[in-house]
């Protein structure tokens, strides 16, 4: 006796019920994730965006022969306080460099200190009662603003919150990066392309794919300690420089460039290897004509992931002394510089709340910098991406 | 086919390898002679003691069950089991002279001499232009543009492709239709002229029109090139070949001039095989 298709239906309800239960699950967790991220975005914009706005107040600055001894004195003394030592430091320079400037005295706007910039926006602030309501009466006439922070972009680490800035960490970013890519590249991809297309398959390289796979894996201070040991202590390659963090991000990207780079070459069709193989293609033919510039799309793709991990990186970098107090803007591949993660590291420890909005707006810039590298490496891989 | 018969063509044989009837309208230069050839998967034995001579400017088939070793031996003939691991040749393949597996033989050198057309169409994902033009510029052919031109023009149409390309040669290889792509492949084999082509079931990925369309160019390339193939359609390698080979089990069952073979089996395991009562 077969089954009607009641009795069919029947048993089917549960099945069919588990199904959808199981959907909503996965739609749960997708939704949590989601809003996971939302709360993360939403949580650095509102504490990092103030970091791109930075108080300034106009005052009158009397460039007299005193200020170009004690700085003070080219201020009202209601003022002096609420302008960033900083600005004040420069009077004398600035008088050195345009003597025309001695006996004037002139309406600037001039970076408030830290205290007013979080007044000004609402946060806790260390100003008098007094300063308050100086800060206020100069606001109701216009004279004290936020404006757009140039500063931010401009300048190095500073002790000042109003004059710190993510030039320099950025700058060693980039020189770190190069060297990390000019290292990790060649040689990943060359490794690749042995273990893949000219290796035998045999118990030696096995072993160096497992270990590779391992690497992969290992937790990234360790990496530091190598560089560390090798770089800075047995080649003397000068510490807390873009050179030596550079090697030793190269050393955690290799692995991740070599595995993207095996995937890639295995995904070229054996077809393709059989053609140019048929036609006389010598081994290094073969790869360089044909398996190569297939596989460039997935290689790209891989090695820009690479970077973009390494470019988060802190740990090894804090072994190798990379987190250091860098105020000025290096272009040197052998000075000492820092990098974006360990800049925001630093800031996170600073007792002064200015810092907290530097440190989500450093954040904000370093997550910035990585959505491009990803848009790139998809972009890249859509571009050259043969549909044939 | 009485068993009398059988045995008056077994003791006519000269010498292993070579068909017990010649075709006689058939050109009998001498291209390629194998003599006891063995080659070893591992362990499993997949070609046994294989005599056989291959005549030049002939088609040549193979013909055999699944398995039965007829693509390794195709393999053996421009050494492309180098690419496989653990494979292990015994035994002479000898072209004009020299032994193949030699090993003062490169085998760069050999697959110039010895082209291959494969089952599936796998032109390079290039241009139609730089599929055919690219081995003869890396073998230093030809280096002017309009010596490039003139060759890729009379490979193309050797191959009975130039009237439909010859507007879109810029375009991928990969975007002509199943039967096109396979004649592009015989273009970019034939383009270094060479003096064997070696095709692996050539038209088994294609549609019937598209394989008569083959099989009559191959029969025009036997004019210039020795061709063997390897088939699974008997009736494709009684219209084609001139020379048939049967192989059962990695052994030659049988070899002879194609009429022959289909019309008068000497061995009675060749005639179940193309009788089609197993394979």
């Amino acid at each position: 006796m077969s089954q009607s298709f009641d009795d069919i239906s029947a048993q089917l309800k549960r099945r069919h019920r588990q199904s959808t239960h199981l959907k909503w699950v996965s739609m749960g967790a997708l939704g949590l994730a989601g809003l996971f991220l939302v709360l993360f975005f939403a949580d650095m914009l509102v504490k990092g965006l103030p970091a791109f706005q930075q108080a300034q107040i106009q005052v009158q600055v009397d460039y007299s022969e005193q200020a170009r001894q004690l700085p003070l004195a080219a201020l009202n003394e209601e003022v002096r306080p609420l302008v960033s030592r900083g600005y004040l430091r420069l009077i004398p320079r600035r008088i050195q460099e345009n003597p025309q400037l001695l006996g004037t005295t002139r309406m600037e706007w001039v970076l408030a200190d830290s205290q007013v910039d979080q007044y000004l926006k609402g946060h806790h602030s260390k100003l008098k009662p007094g300063e308050q309501s100086v800060v206020e009466r100069l606001q109701a006439q216009g004279r004290a603003e936020l404006k757009f922070n140039t500063t931010f972009f401009t300048n190095g680490d500073s002790k000042m919150p109003e004059l710190a800035g993510i030039a320099s960490a950025a700058m060693g970013t980039l020189l770190t990066l190069v060297v990390t890519l000019a290292i990790a590249f060649p040689i990943g991809v060359m490794t690749a392309v042995y273990l893949e297309e000219f290796a035998a398959d045999n118990r030696l390289t096995q072993a160096i794919e497992i270990n590779i796979n391992n690497l992969a894996a290992i937790p990234s201070i360790l990496f530091g300690l190598l560089g560390l040991a090798i770089f800075i202590n047995f080649f003397g390659v000068p510490r807390s420089s873009p050179l030596v963090g550079g090697l030793t991000l190269a050393l955690m990207t290799l692995p991740v460039i070599i595995i993207a780079t095996r995937t890639a070459l295995r995904s070229v069709p054996e077809s393709i290897r059989h053609a140019a193989f048929g036609v006389g293609c010598s081994r290094w033919q073969v790869v360089r004509d044909h398996v190569l510039p297939l596989a460039l799309p997935g290689i790209m793709t891989g090695s820009i992931i690479g970077m973009a991990q390494a470019m988060g990186e802190t740990a090894p970098l804090i072994i190798v002394g990379m987190v250091a107090f860098i105020p000025d803007v290096t272009n040197s591949f052998t000075e000492a510089a820092t990098v974006l993660p360990a800049q925001i590291f630093t800031w996170a420890g600073e007792p002064d709340r200015a810092f907290v909005e530097k440190t989500s707006g450093g954040i904000l810039v370093l997550l910035a910098v990585l959505i491009t590298l990803n848009a790139t490496a998809v972009v890249l891989r859509k571009k050259f991406e043969r549909r044939w | 086919m009485s068993g009398h018969e059988r045995s008056r063509h077994a003791s006519s044989r000269p010498e292993p390898g070579q068909p017990v009837t010649r075709n006689t309208d058939a050109n009998h230069e001498l291209s390629i002679r194998v003599r006891d050839l063995n080659l070893w998967y591992g362990q499993s034995q997949a070609l046994k003691n294989v005599n056989i001579d291959i005549y030049q400017k002939n088609v040549t088939a193979l013909i055999g069950p699944s398995g039965c070793g007829k693509s390794t031996f195709l393999r053996c003939l421009n050494r492309m089991n180098d690419l496989i691991p653990n494979v292990r040749v015994e035994g002479l393949v000898e072209m004009d002279g020299r032994d193949v597996n030699a090993p003062k033989m490169d085998e760069v050198a050999l697959r110039r001499r010895v082209g291959m057309v494969f089952q599936k169409p796998n032109p390079f994902p290039k241009s139609i232009y730089d599929n055919v033009v690219y081995a003869p510029r890396m073998h230093d052919l030809v280096s002017r543009k309009a010596e490039q031109d003139e060759l890729v023009e009379k490979a193309l149409r050797d191959a009975g492709l130039w009237e439909e390309v010859k507007d879109k040669l810029q375009e991928p290889g990969t975007s002509l239709s199943g039967g096109q792509q396979q004649r592009l492949c015989i273009a970019r084999a034939i383009a270094v002229q060479p003096d064997v082509i070696l095709m692996d079931e050539p038209t088994s990925a294609l549609d019937p029109i598209s394989t008569a369309t083959i099989e009559d160019l191959m029969d025009k390339l036997k004019q210039q090139f020795t061709i063997i193939t390897v088939t699974h359609n008997m009736q494709q390698a009684a219209r084609v070949a001139d020379y048939t080979a049967f192989f059962h089990l990695g052994e030659i069952i049988e070899y002879n001039d194609t009429k022959t073979m289909f019309a008068n089996p000497a061995v009675k395991k060749t005639e179940d095989y193309i009788t089609g009562r197993y394979g």
